[in-house]
């Protein structure tokens, strides 16, 4: 028998053994979707700088609603923070050890990189600001009237979501003393479920105003501006099912990096087999299994499936899924990776 | 340069507590707050049990996790006996290094910035020993230079047993347990 009694962090009683609440599972929800989204969009680029349609929708909204979805997860962050008033702090130095550090560089340039891909068709998306801004119209001309320059800004989004994507999963891994977290494949799990929800927003952005006429004014028109199609109304159909496919493929690798994750914490130490233990019958579990992997993946992948398959109608429904899905895990895996701790060796016997 | 420790003997201490009483003073620590605590372990089977009385403190470890994690370089290794402190006017309050500390040792302030156990660095450099060690009634503290073989810390850990917290994280913590 081994029992502890202090005078302070006690897991049960001391709240600074949790130190994140809702605010770092947003952000890693919806910096995973942007993640996904500059993967996307980048490879959606790639096609444009081949001589595709530009009105297409990918390379057109995608960094658009990405810039805005940004802006609410970096708003999440700032909220975290306990000592808000010293963020430039982190703008000061790049400490090579600490993803937190580089991660807020690589957010930095990806903010930038957003704006210019978004300017590639910004005034037709946007014809309020295409019309009393006209430099803008020339700067999309030159824009695409360049291949080589589009194909790199392509290349510079997929390599920046991928960073994107991973650095979280690399910053929660990189912490001995969380076994939850101890693990190489939440990078990968991260990336993958944010490629998966990334794939379910463009999917349910282009439901939200399904025909033009857009919204003209500037409210309105910025609106349509992140979520609508330029191109044929209603969105070309192989533009939906293509992403719906795509979807089908990253749940199913979520669903493998999940089972592989379980199983390694299973066969690992007693801190990470303990930490297993949280989702496997702990006060995780039905979060885990109900949430992320029922909801989140097993449903929509059914759904999606009979979609393809036109034995259902297309519906929004899965990609509803797929999000709370991507939320719940990052819910999840920040919460019970906080309550993970080191087992005392000396102590299991 | 020194590599400061502390040495604690598990055998005098009987957790009166005065150490943390002497760290909320000295170091004006926040009420409801507390940079060192008493921990008390109790193992084996009725009636063949044993019970170690530690007083637990950030360990300044040897390879500290808090320090990699940190994105401004706020938490550090200070050059005065090699230190893991706090500058607080560069942190921002991300409590990564909440979450990477093994032993919880770290808390937010109320004013926003990581706090923990400083080793009470302020008196190091007039000379003195930390707070809590200079007012121990029952003398189970030792503070000094663990790389000068003949301080009262290096000759303890050479002459007694003793043990490190959670050594299985490979923090290298500098608290040492007498047993």
């Amino acid at each position: 028998m081994l029992e502890l009694t202090t005078t302070r962090h006690n897991p049960l009683v001391d709240p600074s053994l949790h130190v994140w609440g809702w605010e770092i599972p947003v952000y890693l929800f919806v910096g995973g979707i942007v993640a996904g989204m500059m993967i996307i969009a980048g490879i959606a680029m790639l096609r444009l700088a081949k001589g595709e349609d530009p009105r297409g929708f990918f390379s057109v909204q995608t960094p658009l609603l990405g810039f805005m979805l940004l802006n609410v997860g970096m708003l999440a962050l700032l909220l975290d923070l306990a000592h808000k008033l010293y963020v430039w702090a982190v703008y000061l130095t790049l400490e090579p050890l600490s993803p937190m550090s580089w991660g807020s560089w690589v957010l930095l340039v990806v903010y930038g990189v957003l704006l210019v891909s978004a300017l590639i068709r910004l005034p037709d998306a946007w014809p309020w600001l295409g019309a009393r801004v006209p430099a803008l119209a020339r700067v999309s001309d030159w824009l695409l009237a360049r291949p080589a320059l589009i194909r790199a800004l392509a290349w510079v989004n997929i390599v920046l979501g991928v960073m994107l994507g991973v650095y979280t999963g690399i910053l929660l891994n990189t912490m001995v003393a969380r076994p939850l977290w101890n693990t190489t494949i939440l990078p990968v799990l991260f990336l993958v479920s944010g490629l998966s929800a990334a794939a379910a927003m463009m999917h349910l952005a282009t439901r939200i105003f399904p025909g033009r006429p857009a919204p003209k004014g500037l409210v309105g028109g910025a609106l349509a501006a992140m979520v609508q199609n330029l191109g044929p109304q209603p969105p070309e159909k192989r533009t939906g099912d293509a992403l719906v496919r795509a979807d089908i493929g990253f749940l199913a690798v979520e669903l493998l990096l999940i089972g592989i994750l379980v199983i390694g914490l299973l066969s690992s130490t007693a801190s990470h087999a303990a930490a297993a233990e949280l989702v496997l019958g702990g006060p995780y579990t039905l979060v885990f299994w109900g949430g992320v992997v029922a909801v989140g993946i097993l449903v929509p992948l059914v759904l999606q499936w009979l979609e393809l398959g036109h034995r259902i109608p297309h519906t929004v429904l899965p990609a509803v899924l797929v999000l709370a899905g991507g939320f719940a895990l990052r819910w999840v895996m920040v919460n019970a990776g906080q309550a993970s701790q080191i087992v005392q060796a000396a102590g299991l016997h | 340069m020194a590599r400061l420790g502390m040495v604690i003997d598990t055998r005098k201490c009987v957790g009166c507590m005065d150490c943390v009483v002497a760290c909320q003073t000295e170091n004006d620590v926040p009420h409801g707050y507390c940079r060192d605590w008493i921990t008390t372990e109790v193992r084996g089977t009725f009636p063949n049990l044993t019970m170690e009385i530690r007083s637990e403190r950030c360990n300044h470890c040897d390879n500290p996790p808090c320090v990699y994690c940190c994105p401004t370089g706020a938490s550090h290794v200070e050059p005065l006996g090699k230190t893991v402190q706090v500058t607080s006017n560069r942190c921002i309050g991300c409590k990564a290094c909440l979450a990477a500390c093994p032993y919880g040792a770290r808390f937010v302030n109320p004013k926003g910035y990581a706090d923990k156990c400083t080793f009470c660095l302020h008196r190091v450099k007039e000379g003195k020993d930390p707070a809590c060690v200079s007012v121990c009634p029952t003398h189970c503290m030792h503070f000094g230079d663990l790389d000068d073989p003949k301080s009262a810390v290096s000759v303890l850990l050479a002459t007694r047993t003793w043990h490190t917290l959670l050594p299985e994280a490979g923090t290298r913590p500098r608290v040492f347990y007498l047993t």
